[in-house]
């Protein structure tokens, strides 16, 4: 047996259809965008900055629309993988690593030195490519741009316009459809327009920034519980107290309630940002996920120790900056307790489910209780030692380290940056704790699972291979299993993708707690035929 | 004991798992195709950049180890029955106490004068697909030779590359052997969508040398027409690969033949899959279905014989799928490509001609006989339920949501089937149940 070289590194493609002239001009008009972005943010402006601003951005839009049309308008419709793994740019070719780098560098200047952007310091005002924003932000603040209402600007285009090219990418697909206008429409209004044109209607409340993002939620939001922000929400009146506890109520019970009914899809691939760009612009990307056991492994333990890290980090935070004198009607030795309580709580309400789902396990239960119990009892020394800082370090040390290498590092440098090496999920992944969360709720309690159809699996691999979780959906699919994985963010594309209609996402409450049951399976004999996961 | 299993499809592979879940034989897997066990249906993306080799594989290269199935890959070239013993193409030979004989299937060839030139083969091996790329290059041109589920994939195949072909069908509507006259319809009017030139009604006579031994054109037999080509595809069927077993005492006839154990005429030789043939098939069933859910079944069959937990073969309610350029099929039950006389027929077919639901029903019972779908995934649990129970047409009408398989928010063309259904059968019905998951499993499981 020879071995099929590499066609994503071979610069004859062997898929000619993938890229016809028409095409190729698309990419070109898109490209003239880029390019006259990039020119203005190296001096050389050939109209008004607000002229240019629309220009490159209506080229780069009309390049991606007309790419979009006269790619998948030429062909039928129906599933879309020729070639994928011959190109060059999406499979780990020479342009895929180009690109990769492109965007970690553009991540690293994001997050660290936007002073290379362009960013006026010190109130100066803005050059290079921040400053060709600065029209758009005049009209919603009145005042220049900041890296952040850029990189905001950018984040809602690339979700749009590669929302439109998934919608015609999959237009035989209702699901799809809906779901990809889903996170369009949450990223253009909830997390862009409405805080943008609110924080302009009210002044920018004198500079006392909250997150006005509708959806955006603890712990992903790892700001929320941050001195700043808690006094900068109290201090806004009507509208800073409603975020408040819409907040509150959102991680506490709208979320749960959602996971329960549907699974963490309502959230991770219908409603959130990350996800949302993870499913659209990242969409060419999605079979580069890592599908093996090892990766399995890494990822239960990496995206678990995140949500702890960031569980402590939060209590740390609160902890340090209660003790502040009388300015909060919650008190340190009142939150230490509440915390102990909740923390025994969480882990008991664990241990019940575990014990309650037919394929639970014991181990999970040891070490999950274990956790909340140790922070628990920590945070009790801790306070018994009357430390002015849960941990004994300061919620800022913690705050910091997981800001730098969380919030920073992982999200948007390896989550995005990455994109072209390890697939659109990096973060969904591995990194992010309000996925552990719902990924532990849509495990223990939620009606939703992939069901799979009898004995129809023919074993092919195009539901793993798309998975961009890296979820092995054949591993279950071919013995009839049905598929529960805290992971699966239920984009449904395993299911579009299979060429023998194995795959259904669905919510039943019959069956919550035995949803792996293999009451269904096909199989010869009922004679002790059981299924064993990993056999 | 040592169980030796020759051939590495999911007939033996089946095998070979199962009798590792049932007991702590020594396993062994031979084969000569591939290192590892891959997924055969899945060699058409493979071509199409779908998926590259790796992700065909369904399981990890470490699960062999962890198991403890021990993997050889070599060829057999004789078995000496009575020694128990395996001459191996290179090495010295391999004793067993069971043998699981699971050779699969080779490409038919009907005697075509060139059949054996340079640019022609089946589809059938991974050999087969890496001699289409390594002729892929420059290609203007292939001719493909027999219209089943094969030939079909090996067109979108070519086409995923933009290659003209031309497929020669010998029926005059394409796979009408097997789908109904309208299904069969249906997909020839794909085909030709998808710019394939499908020939109906045509055959091959011969494949032209180019003088240096390759393929360079076919003459067709009923027009006459020459046709330039670089590459021919035998895609005629396939027969059990067991030419070379034919001289031995092994009873083989087309298959290897199998009582209901799956045990040959020889004590402690199995088969299983593509290469076995059923002495006593089931009513209505052929006694050699070479596909992938009989290999799947037949090996955890064998497997349980060999433990010695005697089970008989029983492949159940009929099912199969598939998948023809962009539409889906599938089918539970009974529905042959000629309506027989004791069964009636229901079609509905969505406007767009793309989809299509075929109901057959015992003509005086009305019990409910098979289900075809097209573009429309159906239940396999729920239909198969319905067909074993006998469940008369009218409850399945009112209940047909329950089968329903399509993704979330997919529409189920409710109302415009009942009207269909209502009228073709003259049975007047409300729909009872939704699309809903929970009515489902109630349903299965009471
Ligand atoms: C392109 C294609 C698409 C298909 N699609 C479908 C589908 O969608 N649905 C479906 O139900 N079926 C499908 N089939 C049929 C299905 O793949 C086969 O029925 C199934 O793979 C047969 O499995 P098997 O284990 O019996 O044999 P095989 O998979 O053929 O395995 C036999 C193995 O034994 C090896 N071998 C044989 N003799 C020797 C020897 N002497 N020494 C060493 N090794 C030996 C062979 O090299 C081969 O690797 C398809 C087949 C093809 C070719
Ligand atoms: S298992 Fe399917 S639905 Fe879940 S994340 Fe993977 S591809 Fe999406
Ligand atoms: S579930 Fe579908 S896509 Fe996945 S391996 Fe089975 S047949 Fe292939």
């Amino acid at each position: 047996m020879s071995n099929y070289i590499d066609k994503s590194l071979s610069i004859a493609n062997p898929n000619p259809h993938n890229l016809g002239l028409t095409e190729r001009l698309a990419i070109l008009v898109g490209l003239l965008g880029l390019t006259i972005a990039g020119l203005h943010a190296g001096g050389y402006s050939f109209f008004s900055t607000g002229t240019t601003f629309t220009v490159s951005f209506s080229l780069m839009g009309l390049g991606i629309l007309w790419y979009t049309i006269q790619y998948y308008g030429s062909k039928q419709a129906g599933i879309k993988n020729d070639g994928v793994w011959f190109s060059s740019l999406a499979s780990r070719g020479v342009i895929g690593w180009i690109l990769g780098i492109v965007i970690t560098g553009f991540y690293v200047l994001l997050y660290w030195h936007p002073e290379i952007l362009g960013m006026g310091k010190d109130g100066g005002a803005n050059g290079g490519i921040i400053s060709l924003f600065d029209p758009l932000s005049e009209i919603f603040h009145g005042k220049p741009a900041s890296q952040w209402f850029m990189y905001g600007t950018m984040y809602t285009f690339a979700i749009f316009f590669f929302g439109i090219k998934f919608i015609y990418k999959y237009r035989h697909n209702k699901y799809q459809i809906i779901r990809t206008l889903s996170v369009m429409f949450f990223q253009l209004f909830l997390a862009y327009l409405i805080p943008e044109i609110l924080s302009g209607l009210n002044g920018g409340f004198d500079g006392k920034w909250f997150d006005m993002d509708l959806k955006n939620q603890w712990p992903l939001d790892y700001d929320f519980a941050q001195k700043w922000h808690i006094d900068n929400m109290l201090s806004a009146g009507t509208i800073g107290w409603f975020f408040f506890i819409w907040s509150l109520l959102l991680v506490f019970v709208v979320s749960p309630f959602l996971t329960y009914k549907y699974g963490k899809r309502w959230y991770c691939s219908w409603v959130c940002g990350c996800g949302g760009l993870a499913e659209t612009a990242g969409d060419p990307w999605r079979h580069l996920s890592d599908k093996s056991m090892t990766a399995w492994k890494i990822e239960r333990w990496m995206i678990h120790a995140v949500l702890l890290f960031s569980f402590v980090m939060t209590i740390a935070v609160i902890y340090s900056y209660l003790g502040d004198g009388a300015q909060y009607s919650l008190t340190r030795n009142g939150f230490t307790i509440i915390m102990i309580i909740l923390l025994l709580i969480l882990a008991a309400a664990y241990a019940f489910l575990q014990k309650k789902n037919k394929d639970g396990n014991q181990n999970k239960i040891y070490l999950a209780s274990g956790s909340a119990i140790l922070i628990a009892v920590l945070l009790g020394i801790n306070w018994a030692f009357g430390s002015g800082n849960a941990y004994f370090l300061g919620g800022e040390t913690f705050k910091g380290v997981y800001g730098f290498y969380i919030g920073a590092l992982f999200s948007g440098v390896i989550g995005v940056g990455f994109y072209p090496l390890m697939g659109s999920r990096v973060w969904c992944r591995f990194g992010c704790p309000m996925a552990a969360i719902l990924g532990l709720q849509q495990k223990l309690f939620s009606k939703f699972r992939i069901t799979t159809n009898g004995g129809q699996c023919i074993s092919c691999g195009n539901c793993s291979t798309y998975c961009e979780m890296g979820i092995d959906v054949r591993s279950y699919a071919q013995k009839g299993q049905n598929i529960v994985r805290a992971s699966c963010v239920g984009c449904g594309i395993c299911s579009a993708v299979c060429p023998r209609g194995v795959l259904r996402l669905e919510n039943g409450s019959e069956d919550i707690f035995s949803k792996t049951d293999d009451y269904k399976t096909i199989h010869i004999s009922d004679e002790g035929v059981k299924i064993d996961l990993l056999a | 004991m040592h169980i030796a299993i020759i051939g590495n499809g999911i007939s033996g592979i089946t095998t070979a798992r199962w009798v590792r879940k049932l007991s702590n034989h020594k396993i062994t897997v031979i084969s000569s195709e591939t290192e590892h066990f891959f997924s055969r249906t899945a060699l058409m993306y493979i071509y199409m950049g779908h998926m590259r080799f790796k992700e065909t594989k369904p399981y990890e290269d470490y699960f062999w180890e962890k198991n403890r199935i021990d993997l050889v890959y070599n060829h057999v070239d004789d078995i000496d029955f009575k020694g128990k013993s395996l001459t191996m193409k290179s090495g010295p030979a391999i004793k067993y106490d069971k043998l699981v004989l699971a050779l699969g299937s080779a490409t038919n060839k009907f005697g075509w004068p060139g059949q054996d030139l340079n640019k022609v083969a089946g589809l059938y091996s991974y050999d087969d697909v890496e001699n289409m790329e390594k002729h892929t290059p420059g290609l203007q041109r292939a001719v493909i030779v027999g219209g089943g589920l094969i030939g079909i994939e090996m067109a979108e195949m070519f086409r995923s590359r933009d290659i003209p072909v031309t497929m020669l069908v010998r029926e005059s509507s394409y796979w009408n052997n097997v789908l109904p006259e309208e299904e069969s319809a249906m997909i020839s009017r794909h085909i030709k969508s998808h710019h394939i030139d499908l020939r109906l009604a045509e055959e091959l006579e011969s494949i032209e040398d180019d003088g240096q031994g390759n393929a360079c054109a076919v003459k067709m037999k009923n027009s006459g027409e020459r046709m330039e080509c670089g590459y021919v595809g035998l895609t005629a069927g396939v027969h059990p690969n067991v030419r070379w077993l034919k001289e031995t005492e092994l009873n083989v006839e087309r298959g290897i033949v199998v009582d209901n154990h799956l045990e040959t005429n020889i004590k402690d030789v199995y088969a299983v899959g593509d290469c076995a043939q059923l002495a006593t098939p089931k009513p209505g069933r052929r006694n050699i279905e070479a596909i992938w859910y009989a290999g799947r079944m037949m090996g955890e069959t064998a497997a349980y014989n060999i433990c010695e937990k005697p089970i008989e073969y029983d492949p159940g309610v009929w099912f199969n799928s598939a998948k023809f350029l962009d539409i889906e099929y599938q089918v539970y039950g009974e529905v042959p490509g000629k309506l027989p006389e004791h069964l009636t027929t229901i079609y509905w077919e969505h406007p767009d001609g793309e989809k299509a639901i075929r109901i057959n029903y015992h003509s005086d019972s009305k019990k409910v006989a098979g289900f075809n779908l097209m573009g429309i995934r159906f239940r396999h649990e729920v239909c198969e339920k319905w067909i074993k129970d006998g469940t008369s047409l009218k409850v399945v009408l009112e209940n047909l949501n329950l089968a329903n398989f399509d993704p979330e928010f997919y529409d189920t063309y409710e109302e415009m089937i009942r009207k269909s259904f209502a009228q073709q059968s003259g049975i007047q019905y409300q729909v009872k149940s939704k699309r809903l998951m929970d009515r489902v499993t109630a349903f299965l499981k009471g």
